[in-house]
């Protein structure tokens, strides 16, 4: 599905982290290393720190202690610029149609290797939809072509937060798919999630009840 | 490169579509110039002294309808965490959508002065020395304005609150450009002084104004 090849040595590094919000400590001393090829579930509670965590690892907000990097990345081992992010929102405008939302996010995250617009909409089954008004959608389209942009633009981490939100079986199943492909040609997913994302071998990390 | 003329073609696609509110800011403009003489009366003498005064007024009015939302939408819909996780330096990406939204607010107001200003009475040399002093100074209204737009970005009627913070910067544009406008139509100043002193604080707008809003962005987390 994903013909774009990632370097094999790269790894997501977290040292110790811990995850703060409004001043309230969420979850302390969390260290992974992710390699090239796995995947890590997030699981807990609501309010445990998953959606934190996320966006400590995707750059958005400062940890309150410890370190996050992407090791074999080159000399700025940020993990910003090589990571997807997929949140609640969809990061769409409603007045754009799916193409040109598709299409900026392409020039905007550097699309190199990546897929056409189309391409990657008929692997999430929205083609027809293509030219409509992002506006126009259900929910569950919506979250289809925001998560088509995984395949416009090749970032070798993925951020998955609640990807599966909205979508029917068949659309999870060919998230599933998405993802297995992503993985064997050497990405990295961090995905938290309430529900089984049919991630097969992925290693899980469980957050704590909010305290 | 590419990235930045992808956001400008998105940004001024965004304003000219339904809802973006590009052309509002034109008909608030017209609105505003065309009650002044039916608060003040029709004395064309009286009209044609204050004309630049009340252009500059409305133009600054009508350029702060929509600045509210301009990255109070990407926030919203999360267009801006993406756009913080590019290698674009955030700063960068202000200072590109600072320069659409005046594309598709400001310059219509810069084209629109001179033909609202004959309602107003005012004379050829006049006209274009409001157009020309709307041309520099508009965009240091936008560049400011951009600052209050992002420290107001989480507010849902951030709005008004925007507008208080910003108006007191926007004074001395204000001040400069409708001086210069005046002087164009003769006058005791000459008209390169304010003029040039409008261009300079359009510039140092357009070179500090993004630093202090990507700056407050990153503070939103």
């Amino acid at each position: 599905m994903s013909a774009h090849i990632f370097s094999r040595a790269l790894a997501l590094r977290a040292d110790s982290l811990a995850l703060a919000r409004g001043g309230r400590t969420l979850a302390g001393d969390l260290s992974f290393r992710l390699t090239a090829g796995e995947a890590l579930v997030v699981t807990g509670p609501n309010g445990a720190g998953k959606s934190t965590l996320l966006r400590v690892l995707a750059g958005l907000l400062e940890p309150a202690a410890g370190t996050a990097r992407l090791e074999g990345a080159g000399e700025d081992d940020e993990i910003a610029p090589r990571a997807h992010y997929i949140a609640h929102a969809e990061a769409q405008k409603s007045a754009l149609t799916v193409t040109e939302n598709l299409e900026f996010w392409a020039q905007t995250l550097g699309a190199a290797g990546g897929m056409a617009p189309r391409e990657a909409l008929a692997q999430f089954a929205l083609a027809h939809a293509a030219d409509l008004p992002v506006g126009y959608l259900s929910a569950g389209q919506r979250r289809r072509a925001g998560l088509a942009r995984l395949l416009v633009a090749p970032r070798p981490v993925w951020l998955l937060d609640e990807p599966a939100t909205a979508l029917d079986a068949a659309s999870q199943r060919r998230l599933a798919e998405a993802m297995a492909a992503h993985l064997t040609s050497g990405g990295l997913i961090v995905a938290a999630t309430h529900v089984p994302l049919g991630l097969e071998g992925a290693r899980e990390l469980q957050l704590g009840a909010a305290s | 490169m590419g990235a930045l003329v992808a956001l400008f073609v998105r940004e001024v696609r965004l304003a000219r579509r339904i809802g973006g509110g590009g052309a509002m800011g034109v008909v608030f403009f017209l609105i505003l110039v065309t009650i002044t003489p039916f608060a003040i009366g029709p004395d064309l003498n009286l009209l044609s002294r204050i004309g630049p005064a009340i252009l500059w007024i409305a133009a600054l009015l009508a350029s702060l309808l929509g600045l509210d939302r301009l990255f109070q939408s990407d926030h919203e819909d999360g267009s801006l965490d993406l756009l913080r996780m590019t290698d674009t330096p955030l700063e960068l990406i202000v200072a590109v959508k600072c320069l659409a939204h005046w594309t598709a607010t400001g310059l219509p107001l810069v084209i629109a002065a001179p033909l609202f200003g004959l309602m107003l009475a005012l004379d050829g040399p006049a006209l274009g020395g409001v157009a020309a002093s709307l041309l520099v100074g508009t965009p240091a209204l936008t560049f400011i304005g951009a600052i209050g737009a992002a420290l107001t970005v989480s507010l849902r009627r951030g709005g008004l609150l925007m507008a208080v913070l910003i108006l007191p910067f926007t004074v001395p544009v204000l001040i400069f450009g409708v001086s210069a406008a005046g002087a164009a139509s003769g006058g005791t100043v000459p008209f390169w002084t304010p003029f040039l002193a409008l261009c300079a604080l359009t510039l140092g707008a357009m070179a500090l104004a993004p630093f202090a809003a990507a700056a407050a962005l990153r503070g939103e987390g």
